[in-house]
Parts: C-alpha cells; structure tokens; sequence
C-alpha cells in the first residue's frame, strides 16, 4: 500500500494498525494505531468507558475486532498479524509470548487449584512433564512474588486479594512471556498492597526485559511503571507521549482535567 | 415370543447408535455425540451401555453382564434380563465364552480375544469437566490438543498425597492423540486396555460414544519422576490365592476382621475349580 521505507533500526514486538470495534452502532474504540518496543512499557490511562479495556482484550485476541492489525514479532516467523492467524497458533502465543493479567485475579486463576498448580499450569500447557522441576520452578516464582514456599499447596481462595494477584502475575510470568497486557492490576487493592505490587511488577519488568501494556485510569501506576503513556477518550487516543512529558504538560483538555483530578495529598 | 423389537431398540435408532460407534472406531478416543434414547432403567445405571450393547447385539451373540466383575449384582442381573427377554439371546458368566460383555467399572481378569467386544457403562465422558466446566473449551482442548490440564490434576495429586491418588478413571491418552477417560475402572485395568477385543463406551445421560479398536496404543498419564503405577490391594485372594488379580475388600464381623476376593467372581470361580485354594477356602471336609 505505502511505499517501503526501511525500518528503524529496533524492530517494534508489537505493531497495532487502525484498529476499530464497534459494539452494535457504538464506538467501543476506534483508529487507534501504535508500536510498542521490546523492553517498554506502554500505559493506556482513560475514565471507566473510554475504550481502553476493549482496546486490550482486542490486542490480546479475547474479543475479535471489525478492522485493523495487531502485528507481533514471533519468534520463529518475524512480524505476523495475530488477528489473521489460526487458533491454534494464538492460542499457543496466549500460554508463551503473551501472559494477561486480570483486573479480578479469579478471572485469571484456577480456584479450585493450589498455587503452585496455578503457577505449573503453564509449564505443563507447553510440555512439561517433570513433577520435581514442575514444582521448583513454582516455588522460584512463588519466591520472587513474596509468596512463602508454606502457602504453595494452599488454594488461592485461602489468599487475601493482594497475595492472589501477585500468585496472578507469577501464573502469567512462568514461562518467561516477552509481552504483558495488565487490565488494572492494582484495582481494587489498598494502597498500601497496591505500593508493593508496584514495586514487585516494577522490579520484574526491569530485571526480564518485559514489553507490557498496562491498562489503568489511576496516574500514579503509570507515572511508576509506564515509558509511554496513551490517554484514551470515548474510544479515541486523544494524546500520547512519554509519561513524564503527558502527566508534567497535558496539551488536550481533558488530559488537562484528568491530572488536576488527582488529589495531592 | 417377546413383543419387543429385537434388543428393544428400533431398527432405525440401532443404525444411529451403530454410526456412531463405527465413527467412534475411525477416530480412536473421540467423543462422538449421538442422539441417546430413554431406557426402561434410571439414569446411571448403564443406559449408555445398553444402548451401545443392543446395537451390536446379533441373535448369534452370548452376553455376559458385569457389574463392578462380579456377574450377581443386581445391575449385572437386572441387565442380563433384559437383553435375555428383549433379545432372546444366550447368556454366560464365562468370560471366555461371550462375544459381547457389558461392563461397569472392570475389565475381566481373562484375556480377550479378537472377536470379542466390550461395552462400558460411563457416567462422565470428558477426562477434563472438573479442571474446566465449559463444554466449549474441553472440545476446544481436545481439538487442539491442549492437554496440560490434565497434568493438573495429577500435579494436584502428587502436591496434596505424596504421589497419585487418582485409582480409577485414571486419564489416558489413546493412540497418541486423545485424552480418554476409561470411565471408572481401576487404574489396575489401564494397561489391559491395550487389548485384542473391541472396546466401546456408552455414555447415555451424556450423550457421547467412544471406543478404542483392536491393538490400539492405550497409555496413561503419569510425570517421568512419577511414573505410573497400576496398584492394587497388596494381599493375594482368599478364596483362590491369586497374586495377580483385583481384589475386592470385604468386612467379616465387626472385630476389624476382613477378607480379600477377586473382584472378578468368574475368574475366581474358574481358579477355585482348577484346585486353586486361598487363606479362607473352605476345607475339603468342610465342603463335603
């Protein structure tokens, strides 16, 4: 279609073109298009309704959209559509490239599982069948989510909220994914276990070189976690940019209105 | 002259249940939906079975009825009966001399062979409705061979007893494609499921037929530093003194007493009148 220019030097892992969904004759988000690098971590802030979790659950493949591409850079076959490909292969993306963190942990745990179940879940989805290796790399990653060893053969309906959606993230981390979506991790946690689980996400972000795309409408988790920040409204992006520059300098207004909302305490 | 069509169906719903054991055949381990009819019995207690049973039958055909191996329990017995007055066909409790054996939760301690089938009785088809509720994704899974799941809850086993609890309905994977529950027969049986006979299994409330042909792979799941382990209850029989057969617990008195049968009457009987002799047989004098 346009003409071949050649690419900047890094390749973006995923490539979002025009994407468009409709729910009936109401926009749930349309022409939203961006690339995101390997190692960055795009935030998308936005108040309840304006598009940002169709947006997600449209990249991640959850709910199918009317028009546009998601390109991801596969491992073994470079950038492909996710949206075109067979079921089969998005499905085998979801357990290894991709992880998706709920908002609502039991969304995305088995309840009925003890965690170090949930956590092997993965392993075992893509072929392991050691029990001993199963069960030590759980407990790593039960470790390196402050989960004591002692609770690995506990139900995560024992958990409190915080613990279940670090045992979420440590389910969806196992198979060392390169993409992270996050539909507001911290939601409905307190403040103070909301401040750990940053620092926890933040840490492990850093340390695996993670891509991740962090769906949120609070500003501190994305002045933390984010690089780059995509203001969403009414279904339409109405301002991106790096973090600091979006939440420091709103040029659109109702980004303007957004950031003075936030209580200084 | 009994008034019912032969083996109670009519012709018209044997050929529906007889398609969908021939596809059950060509696709070894699949689940194949089939319009399942009401029986003149309740719910779980082997309509699947029977349905899958009247279909093969022919007027030539011997049955025989199990229920849990033993040939005079009132399924086996309400059963038999019933095809005896439906079908009028001949009867046995000779494993060796049927051509078709219904069964519920065993697989006979003699071999069979090439010419035989075997009809199981199955409650629950699918291996994964437990680990995952929706009907939709389990086919999905089996489609894709998403099988970790089913890894799951043997992991679960191992994390909550120190090894594999699960002893019967223990998943299997069948020909190196599906994962199968061989409804819920002891795990002892798994391995007999490699087999010469024809393996069919009913699901009547769940409307699905599977089936496993002859010489086909039958493995069961296990992890390579748990192997799988086809246990059973370690005493040998205390009527007939087999070693090697499923044994069947029995309370004698209320002291704590207790004796181990063959669960397989049949086999048991066959062993007592070749001279086989356990820890409880009655003596030579005592039987006189």
């Amino acid at each position: 279609m346009s003409a071949q220019i050649t690419p900047p030097l890094p390749i973006p892992l995923l490539s979002v073109k025009d994407i468009h969904k409709t729910y009936g004759g109401r926009i749930g988000c349309t022409d939203v298009s961006f690339d995101l690098y390997p190692g960055e971590v795009m935030g998308i802030v936005g108040e309840s309704g304006s598009g940002k979790s169709t947006l997600l659950n449209c990249l991640a493949g959850h709910i199918p959209t009317d028009s546009g591409r998601v390109l991801f850079d596969t491992r073994d076959r470079g950038l492909i559509d996710t949206l075109t490909m067979s079921e089969p292969e998005r499905r085998m993306l979801a357990r290894t490239d991709w992880a998706f963190v709920h908002q609502h942990a039991r969304d995305g745990l088995r309840m009925s599982v003890s965690a170090g179940g949930n956590v092997g879940e993965r392993l075992m989805a893509v072929g392991a069948r050691h029990y001993g290796d199963i069960r030590a790399q759980a407990v790593d990653w039960l470790g390196r989510v402050e989960i004591d060893e002692d609770r690995m053969d506990d139900r995560p309906t024992a958990f409190s909220g915080g613990m279940q959606q670090r045992l979420q993230i440590a389910r969806n981390l196992v198979t060392g994914p390169r993409l992270v979506f996050m539909d507001e991790p911290t939601g409905g946690l307190d403040v103070s276990v909301q401040a750990r689980l940053l620092d926890l996400l933040r840490g492990l972000v850093r340390e695996m070189g993670l891509s991740a795309i962090i769906v949120t409408h609070d500003l501190a988790v994305v002045r933390l976690l984010a690089d780059r920040l995509m203001v969403m409204k009414s279904g339409h992006v109405v301002e991106t940019g790096l973090t600091d520059q979006v939440l420091d300098d709103p040029q659109h207004a109702y980004t303007q209105l957004l950031v003075s909302s936030v209580l200084q305490v | 002259m009994s008034d019912y069509n032969f083996a109670y169906l009519d012709e018209q719903t044997k050929r529906m249940i007889r398609r969908a054991i021939l596809k059950g055949i060509a696709i070894p381990g699949y689940q194949v939906p089939f319009a399942s009819r009401e029986m003149p019995m309740p719910y779980g207690w082997g309509t699947g079975g029977v349905q899958v049973t009247a279909a093969c039958l022919t007027p030539e055909d011997t049955l025989k009825v199990i229920d849990q191996g033993a040939d005079d329990t009132t399924n086996a017995v309400s059963i038999r009966k019933f095809f005896e007055k439906t079908a009028e066909i001949a009867v046995t409790e000779k494993t060796g001399d049927a051509t078709v054996i219904q069964t519920r939760h065993r697989i006979p301690e003699e071999p069979l062979g090439e010419g035989q089938i075997l009809v199981y009785q199955v409650p629950i088809p699918e291996p994964l409705r437990f680990l995952e509720p929706r009907e939709t994704e389990t086919r999905k899974m089996h489609a894709l061979e998403e099988y970790g799941l089913m890894h799951v809850k043997l992991y679960e086993d191992i994390a909550r007893h120190g090894h594999i609890a699960t002893s019967y309905a223990y998943p299997v994977k069948v020909e190196g494609r599906y994962v199968m529950d061989p409804s819920p027969i002891p795990k002892f049986d798994n391995p007999k499921m490699d087999m010469a006979a024809i393996q069919l299994f009913g699901a009547g409330r769940e409307q699905r037929i599977y089936a496993v042909p002859p010489y086909t792979k039958v493995v069961s799941l296990d992890f390579e530093d748990h192997p799988f382990d086809p246990s059973k209850a370690d005493h040998p029989c205390d009527l007939c003194g087999a070693e090697h057969t499923y044994l069947d617990e029995v309370i004698i008195d209320d002291d704590g007493g207790r004796m181990f049968v063959c669960s397989d009457t049949d086999y048991c009987a066959g062993r007592q009148a070749k001279g086989h002799r356990g820890r409880l047989s009655p003596t030579e004098e005592a039987a006189q």
